[in-house]
């Protein structure tokens, strides 16, 4: 990277791994873990927040000049409400079912502390195009967090994945990991791989270093 | 309704579906605010507040809503009224009572967008609630709320001191003790039906 200049991928990439919405930033936790008892619902769900995302993103960054300072959060709220309310009769239109057995959830990725949190620190303050980027990343980080939960609750849970039963009649599921303490667990699992993987580079890093002076 | 009935949603909202142990609602305060158990005390009050306040405005929006015949206004009206009573009652809270407002008054503008506050208005709409029944619902919510909250800073006190390898350090520890505490709520399954 040169100096400060941030290149276009980089508004996209950051929110893959670097900036995780769930795994690093610990933003939007409830919806992580409350909907991801199984791999469909979990996907679901993190592409519904990518849509309210995005298109919140798009509104906030294009109005940015016309929002006064004052009354900014209220204008975001009512902004995200709308594309939320948007999202809850489309998904009902697509799959009554997915839409009965999301629930309220789909109502509440309007108190989604990460679209806010990107309206806030990104969006109001960067021109369309980045947004956009920045909003897809996010999106996409926070998609695969939610399927990386998902699919590891639904094979132990349910012995399945995206429905298909994957072993033998005999296999003994775990049924705590489709209980709410699963989310917990598997959350925890996760981190724990995450937190892991960031040490080991950062060893690597310091090794380079040493070995460069 | 009876007053077995109500007796049997407050148990349901503070137990046996506790709003953050098995709803999975204002994790945010549960995980981020690694309070003191006084501090946790004075919080699970004021959400419990909150939620009072949200559930009789969710339940006149609704009403109104209904007259009108507008329910796609439902997720945007909610979260303004609340967002705007809350502040309401933080000015009057300030103006006639100080002593309430320096105990619960700091939490309150947190509190306003935490989703367990918005998921007890909806969720007692989806169901169906009448007023005493919401009003219940609400309350007991609060008390599981609080509840959790106290549980959880109460471990976490202690998990401070425990050693701990610096891998598992933090969130990942919190999280299995969250983990922990709603399986001990799964045996609450069944109670009050």
């Amino acid at each position: 990277m040169l100096g400060k200049e941030v290149s276009a991928t980089d508004d996209f990439v950051k929110g893959l791994w670097r900036e995780n919405p769930v795994f690093v930033q610990m933003l939007g936790l409830c919806p992580a873990l409350a909907v991801s008892n199984t791999a469909i619902n979990a996907l679901t769900m993190g592409l519904a927040t990518t849509f309210v995302l995005l298109m919140s993103g798009i509104s906030v960054s294009a109005l940015r000049k016309f929002i006064p300072r004052e009354a900014r959060i209220v204008s975001f709220i009512c902004i995200i409400a709308s594309f939320v309310t948007a999202v809850d009769y489309l998904l009902a239109a697509i799959s009554l079912e997915l839409h009965r057995s999301l629930g309220a959830f789909i109502a509440l990725i309007v108190v989604n502390c990460l679209i806010l949190g990107r309206a806030e620190i990104f969006a109001s303050k960067n021109t369309l195009s980045r947004s956009v980027l920045d909003a897809l990343g996010m999106g996409v980080g926070f998609t695969a967090a939610l399927l990386f939960i998902g699919v590891v609750r639904e094979i132990l849970g349910s012995g399945s994945l995206f429905g298909v039963a994957l072993f033998p009649d005999n296999f003994q599921t775990w049924t705590v990991m489709v209980l709410p303490s699963g989310g917990f667990f598997a959350m925890a699992m996760w981190l724990l791989v995450v937190n892991w993987l960031k040490k080991q580079k950062e060893a690597a890093e310091k090794q380079a270093q040493e070995a460069a002076a | 309704m009876s007053d077995a009935s109500h007796w049997s949603i407050f148990l349901n909202s503070a137990l046996v579906n506790n709003f953050v142990l098995a709803y999975f609602l204002g994790l945010c305060p549960f995980f981020g605010v690694s309070a003191p158990l006084g501090t946790a005390v004075r919080m699970g009050g004021a959400v419990s507040f909150v939620m009072l306040v949200a559930s009789v405005c969710a339940f006149s929006i609704n009403l109104l809503l209904d007259a009108i015949n507008a329910p796609y206004l439902r997720i945007i009206s909610y979260i303004l009224v609340i967002a705007s009573t809350v502040q309401l009652v933080e000015m009057l809270m300030r103006k006639l009572s100080p002593p309430t407002f320096r105990a619960l008054g700091i939490f309150l503008p947190l509190i306003t967008t935490n989703c367990a506050i918005l998921g007890v208005a909806l969720f007692q709409t989806n169901r169906g609630y009448g007023f005493t029944s919401s009003v219940v619902y609400a309350l007991g919510a609060g008390a599981g709320f609080a509840l959790a909250l106290v549980l959880m800073a109460g471990v976490r006190e202690k998990l401070d001191l425990a050693e701990v390898p610096d891998l598992v350090k933090g969130t990942a520890a919190a999280l299995v003790v969250g983990g922990i505490l709603s399986m001990c709520f799964m045996g609450f399954a069944g109670l009050g039906r």
